[in-house]
């Protein structure tokens, strides 16, 4: 039944409109300073970063090790791969290296491995290679395509026969991401991928880029490319390679730096 | 007094009261509150990181269809925000704005994001574990909303609903809402709504997220290239999720203008009071100052 509105009626209503807005921009005050507040408790983001175990589980059971990364063709090509992170390391041994053409540039594998070698560039240019057109997508949201040539870790790896105790493939960079200098806290790049991610047919150590010889922007001599996971899984400037059981003792004990910085550990989301 | 209104008069509220919403819907629906909620917030932070979307497979780096920076001028610096090639001063809230009265130069102001400060790291953890809530809670109410006939029910219009849709759309217009036993169902516009929402956004930004995994991607070799690409997916899935506010903002609205308490109600308690019959037509009482009060205050 419709009845005139009365002062009192208005009154109230209004009363009723400003509770409301009151309440709707208190709750939301609070909710946002409340996920403030979260977001500055370690342990509450440790329980959030555990869902990138059940994205990693997930992504193992929907695409297996033999589940290939997207190739194009050679129109594809961005002309201009974008490079990030560390553009030219300021390390002296990797300054002396660079000045003399990587010449001197030895790949050391050891660790958890029943026969550590070392490998010049040339030597790894002389083994079985694999030259695929792929899509670089970083964490920050963009994707570049290029095309890598190199050899499978893969087979770096059945060289070097690693023990049943290996677990981890550690890669160790030249580049410093802090201060250079030798007595500076270690800061060097590093990385840690485990061996379902290692003997992807698509993983690579790639020592060129677009038909070139790799530049030093983009991780010169030698950088890994995980073509499944997202750009800082994939080492640049790769000084030696490791296996290893865990990687809690490294550094942070996070697996790589990014990662000691608050990066997820499973980087193919 | 003419007979309808003594007749109306004399059915009470409680008598009016309807079961509206089961328990299962209720519950879903507040969880997908908080799961949208934080995904739209954390996505804004993880767009900062790079704000810029292409179309495509990969970024074409010069020609984003939308970006949103900062930029230095001689007037000191300014937020611009580039839509499909046009420039657009937008300081305040996008590319420049004021956070604890400092300049923010991220596309998105520190009140549209979670953390409430620049961090890709956080922003993703949020992001990644409520998405998996998101995507079970929804995975949950897509089953019961099938296996409990709700779907066939209550969403899927009648053929006589989408004959009357034109009417249906100027009731909406004029703020007209159902009343008596037409308000017990979602009215033809609302259940058109909430299909294309459940069956055409909510999937197009799983699945759009989805594809900007590298390792997902792999699931299928290619199968990305069914949305366009990498990049693509990453502009689908952010106007999905603008979409979504869209949504979300149109149906608090409607929340609001209906009858906020018992619209509240009915959605925590699943009790519903239903709206008194509209009274036929008959000549306002009201001197015509007070019409649109009136109109308000209509039940």
């Amino acid at each position: 039944m419709k009845r005139p509105p009365t002062i009192l009626m208005r009154a109230r209503d209004r009363e009723r409109r400003r509770l409301l807005r009151g309440a709707v921009a208190a709750a939301g005050a609070a909710a946002l300073s409340g996920c403030d507040r979260l977001s500055n408790n370690p342990s509450f983001i440790e329980t959030l970063k555990g869902a990138q175990r059940l994205s990693h589980s997930a992504a193992k059971v929907v695409a297996p090790r033999a589940a290939m990364a997207q190739e194009f063709g050679p129109q594809d090509i961005a002309p201009v791969f974008r490079s990030n992170g560390t553009l030219d390391p300021r390390d002296a041994d990797y300054r002396q290296l660079r000045a003399a053409g990587f010449a001197d540039y030895r790949l050391a594998v050891g660790g958890l491995v029943e026969k550590p070698g070392e490998w010049s560039l040339e030597e790894l240019r002389a083994m079985p290679s694999r030259t695929q057109i792929t899509r670089h997508d970083c964490v920050e949201g963009w994707s570049c395509i290029g095309k890598w040539k190199g050899v499978p870790l893969a087979h770096v790896l059945e060289r070097v026969k690693p023990l049943p105790a290996a677990k981890f493939v550690l890669f160790r960079c030249f580049d410093s991401m802090g201060d250079p200098s030798p007595t500076a806290p270690d800061s060097r790049y590093y990385e840690t991928i485990d061996l379902d991610d290692a003997t992807h047919a698509q993983t690579i150590l790639a020592y060129e880029l677009n038909d070139r010889p790799l530049p030093v922007s983009n991780g010169a001599p030698l950088r890994c490319r995980v073509e499944r996971q997202l750009g800082y899984k994939q080492a640049k400037y790769v000084r030696a390679i490791e296996l290893v059981t865990s990687f809690d003792q490294m550094r942070g004990g996070k697996g790589g730096y990014w990662e000691d910085e608050g990066y997820e550990w499973y980087g193919g989301i | 007094m003419e007979p309808v209104s003594a007749r109306t008069a004399a059915v009470t509220e409680s008598d009016r009261r309807f079961y509206r919403h089961r328990l299962p819907v209720r519950v879903m629906h507040w969880i997908n509150v908080v799961c949208l909620a934080v995904l739209l917030m954390s996505g804004l932070g993880i767009f900062n990181a790079h704000p810029a979307l292409y179309w495509g497979r990969d970024s074409t780096f010069a020609h984003p269809w939308l970006a949103i920076w900062s930029k230095n001028t001689p007037h000191g610096p300014v937020g611009v925000t580039r839509i499909a090639g046009k420039d657009f001063e937008t300081t305040g809230v996008l590319g420049l704005s004021q956070s604890n009265g400092q300049p923010n130069p991220h596309a998105f102001p520190t009140w549209a994001t979670i953390p409430g400060w620049y961090s890709l790291a956080l922003a993703r953890h949020w992001h990644f574990f409520f998405a998996w809530i998101f995507v079970i809670n929804g995975a949950c109410y897509l089953l019961w909303t099938i296996f409990s006939r709700h779907l066939v029910r209550d969403l899927v219009p009648t053929r006589e609903e989408l004959m009357n849709i034109g009417r249906s759309f100027v009731d909406h217009l004029k703020f007209r809402h159902p009343t008596g036993d037409a308000a017990k169902r979602y009215n033809v516009l609302q259940s058109l709504t909430y299909l294309i929402v459940i069956f055409g956004l909510l999937p197009l930004v799983v699945l759009a997220g989805l594809a900007m995994s590298p390792r997902v991607d792999s699931v299928y070799t290619g199968w990305v290239e069914l949305l366009g690409g990498r990049q693509s997916a990453r502009t689908l899935h952010f106007l999905a999720a603008f979409g979504l506010l869209a949504f979300v903002l149109v149906h608090v609205f409607e929340v609001i203008v209906s009858g906020v308490w018992n619209e509240m109600r009915s959605m925590i308690t699943g009790w519903y009071v239903v709206p008194r019959e509209h009274p036929p037509a008959v000549p306002s009482p009201l001197p015509p100052a007070d019409a649109s009060l009136a109109k308000e205050m209509q039940p």
